[in-house]
């Protein structure tokens, strides 16, 4: 049995915020609060949280992998190992592996190797339509009973809209979630950087607010035809934001979420050309932005994820449009959430529901939540604790991110995996 | 939380001298000015019998191009030969350099030669920016043409043309017509008129070839010709790529000519005395009719012979901004 002693225990699915202990035995919680009956302080390991947050195990909505066939850019025991050590105790993959998720095969071989590893729950995506091609549906009776959690053609979007009706009704019959990164890949065209004064001042191939915005819409329609349930994944445009939230008020059940990166930066970071601004969506407008720290305050955005992206070096090492894009995100997850915390747009529970209950119950899975009885992957973090984040203090194989050298507020000391120590600071 | 980086922080030194010329964006005007003072002291020269300075004896200077261009490279390799130096002129199909490392692998192995200069275009945006914060320090970059990016000689070039022609820049206006989009000649023009104080910078072109929120650069847009060139005293005329035609951006040369070319009848709207400017290779009859471009009001060959006088300048000028970067960066 495990003893966490006096810890700040917050557990949104629970509306807990409160100074207690925490047992957990056998991989699942034991009780808070009061010792139970078969507690023995002899036997028993204690962690002291004095001074610290103790939390469900936060879930990460996108994280790429890399493993198979971009192994070396990162692989599934380098990125599972980083997640543990963020705090990230199950991480979903898109299904963008070589090969793509559209078979058993990698849907299993992808679980195993994270089983192997140990150190995260790593949920795959199935690809909806065979190689994500758009033409084929995949088979995703098969791939949901191998373990995929939900299905996306990511950002290969389906542009026949009948082939797309079919891949949803399909999906609906079964209840599956279809996760939809909107993106009109005719309007983003070769664009490499949100289309506006910066990229016009840059001379870089824009893209359009409309590519995601006439995706979203046209989702939208197809998804109250089908009756399928559906999220919005890594939105950046705050028109996005607001066209799904009317959506959600007339009763259709979507949900959204957004890549922390977007609260922070705009698209007027990549001036100088710093390509670890390049990312897919693009950051957006100071507009954009603002409107999205916006929606996460009235709740229109349900949950917040990495969006994480690891590179090797030379994948950055280029003039800007010959990068390849994304960021590198596990890592600063949580400590970029704490400033939101420390900005006050949302409070300490509001950022862990965020990041624990509200992607739980997205994906339909019995997580991220402190109930007895539930799964004892826990996290344990100290908010005031300050690191710098360098090539040496990121355990990503990908050290692509533009917070590189910058101090950050927010570490995690103990994160459990089903009542396994899997990271201690 | 991230300070993004500053142009300025790229190409000057810590006296706030050229050390590399990336871009016309950011650069103050006693900058600009010297630029134009020093190439003007360059055109004297060259129409006397030694055309040759000794101010780069002993250089290596690098042509180092990616994208196909005889005009700009061989207005580079004379302004160097004559400013003495040693000239190499490598052309390198950027297939073979499509990733990063490659591009930087080349810039190894000719650092290796013991190069002081590269003077680069790129078909990628940001692609001097990436080489300059690649090359080791006491190199200099000079950037020939980086995607739809910068210019910046060329620029320059045209803006000697007009202070030759006009005297001043206050009080003038300048209209840029034709394939703004894909243009890094007008990105640049447009910065360094707006830091020469001109009156007012007009674009000039259909909305296929406007890019977005082109307005915060500090130009009044026009879709209609006939107004835009209305009493203007400077008309730069772009190179539309052949290659846009089969895009959806346009419909024919043949409607482009009609309502963008400029022709005589159009050249009467701007002030009697306007002169017309073009980057060259010119496209007759479809962005400039033969007679305006051969015309009495046509600066296109003056602008030709400028451009070697500014590319000395700053040619010489980076080198010298390299020696005092290395020596002394806070005195001197």
């Amino acid at each position: 049995m495990i003893r966490i002693a006096n810890g700040r225990v917050i557990d949104p699915a629970n509306n807990l915020d409160t100074i207690t202990d925490l047992y957990l035995d056998l991989g699942v919680v034991a009780a808070i609060g009061t010792a139970p009956a078969e507690f023995d302080e002899a036997t028993a390991t204690l962690i002291d949280a004095s001074g610290q947050i103790v939390c469900p195990g936060l879930i990460d909505l996108s994280v790429h992998l890399r493993e198979p066939g971009y192994t070396h850019k990162a692989t599934i025991a380098s990125e599972t190992k980083a997640a543990a050590s963020a705090g990230i105790t199950t991480v979903v993959c898109p299904p963008t592996s070589k090969p793509v998720i559209d078979s058993t095969a990698v849907a299993e071989l992808i679980q195993d190797h994270a089983k192997a590893c140990g150190k995260a729950k790593v949920l795959p995506v199935g690809a909806l339509s065979l190689g994500l091609k758009g033409q084929q549906l995949a088979p995703m009776s098969a791939l949901a009973n191998s373990g995929c959690i939900a299905f996306s053609n990511a950002r290969a979007t389906i542009s026949n809209s009948l082939a797309l009706l079919r891949c949803l009704e399909y999906a609906a019959t079964h209840d599956f979630l279809v996760i939809f990164n909107p993106q009109d890949n005719s309007l983003v065209a070769n664009g490499v950087l949100h289309e506006g004064s910066t990229s016009t001042n840059m001379g870089l191939a824009g893209i359009p607010e409309a590519a995601e915005t006439i995706e979203v819409a046209r989702s939208l329609i197809l998804i109250e035809q089908s009756g399928v349930r559906a999220h919005f994944g890594q939105l950046s445009c705050e028109r996005s934001i607001s066209m799904i939230a009317q959506a959600r008020s007339k009763g259709l059940p979507v949900t959204a979420d957004v890549a922390i990166q977007h609260f922070f930066f705009t698209d007027e970071n990549a001036k100088g050309f710093n390509s670890m601004f390049h990312m897919q969506p693009p950051l957006r407008s100071q507009l954009d932005r603002a409107g999205l720290l916006n929606a996460l305050v009235t709740g229109d955005i349900q949950a917040i994820c990495s969006d994480h992206q690891p590179h090797e070096e030379a994948a950055k090492h280029a003039p800007f449009a010959a990068t390849e894009a994304g960021i590198s995100g596990l890592e600063t997850l949580l400590p970029l959430g704490l400033q939101l915390v420390e900005q006050g747009l949302i409070n300490l529970p509001q950022l862990i529901e965020k990041l624990t209950s509200a992607p739980a119950k997205i994906l339909n899975i019995a997580a991220g939540s402190l109930t007895v009885g539930a799964d004892a992957s826990v996290t344990i973090f100290d908010q005031n604790r300050s690191w710098l984040v360098d090539q040496d203090s990121l355990l990503s194989a990908g050290k692509n991110t533009p917070l590189l050298g910058s101090q950050l507020k927010g570490r995690v000391t103990h994160t459990l995996l089903a009542g396994n120590l899997v990271y201690s600071l | 939380m991230i300070e993004s980086i500053d142009h300025n922080s790229s190409q000057l030194n810590g006296n706030g001298q050229l050390k590399h010329f990336l871009t016309t964006e950011d650069l103050p005007a006693t900058l600009l000015n010297e630029i134009l003072d020093t190439a003007n002291s360059f055109l004297d020269m060259s129409s006397q019998q030694v055309k040759k300075v000794p101010l780069l004896r002993g250089k290596t200077i690098v042509n180092l191009f990616f994208e196909p261009s005889t005009r700009t490279s061989s207005t580079f390799e004379l302004a160097a030969k004559r400013l003495s130096a040693d000239v190499l002129n490598l052309n390198i199909s950027s297939s073979s350099t499509s990733k990063g490392e490659s591009l930087k692998d080349t810039l190894m192995t000719l650092e290796a030669m013991h190069a002081d200069m590269f003077v680069v275009r790129h078909p990628d945006s940001g692609a001097a920016h990436f080489i300059a914060n690649q090359v080791t320090p006491n190199i200099a970059v000079i950037n020939a043409g980086d995607g739809r990016h910068a210019h910046p000689t060329q620029a320059m070039l045209d803006m000697l043309t007009i202070k030759r022609c006009k005297g001043d820049f206050s009080g003038l206006v300048v209209a840029i017509v034709g394939d703004i989009l894909h243009s890094r000649v007008a990105r640049s023009q447009i910065h360094a008129l707006r830091t020469l104080g001109v009156a007012e910078i007009r674009v000039i072109a259909p909305k296929t070839l406007i890019p977005k929120d082109i307005e915060f650069m500090g130009v009044k847009v026009y879709t209609d010709m006939r107004q835009g060139i209305k009493d203007c005293d400077v008309v730069g005329m772009l190179r539309l790529q052949k290659e846009r035609m089969n895009s959806a951006l346009l419909p024919s040369e043949s409607e482009f000519f009609k309502l963008y070319g400029l022709d005589t009848e159009k050249l009467k709207l701007a002030k009697p005395d306007a002169i017309v400017m073009h980057p060259g290779p010119i496209n007759r009859g479809v962005e400039i009719e033969s007679a305006v471009a051969d015309g009495p009001q046509s600066t296109i060959l003056q602008q030709v012979t400028n451009g070697i006088a500014v590319r000395m300048a700053v040619m010489s000028m980076a080198i010298s901004g390299q020696l005092n970067n290395s020596n002394s960066p806070v005195q001197r």
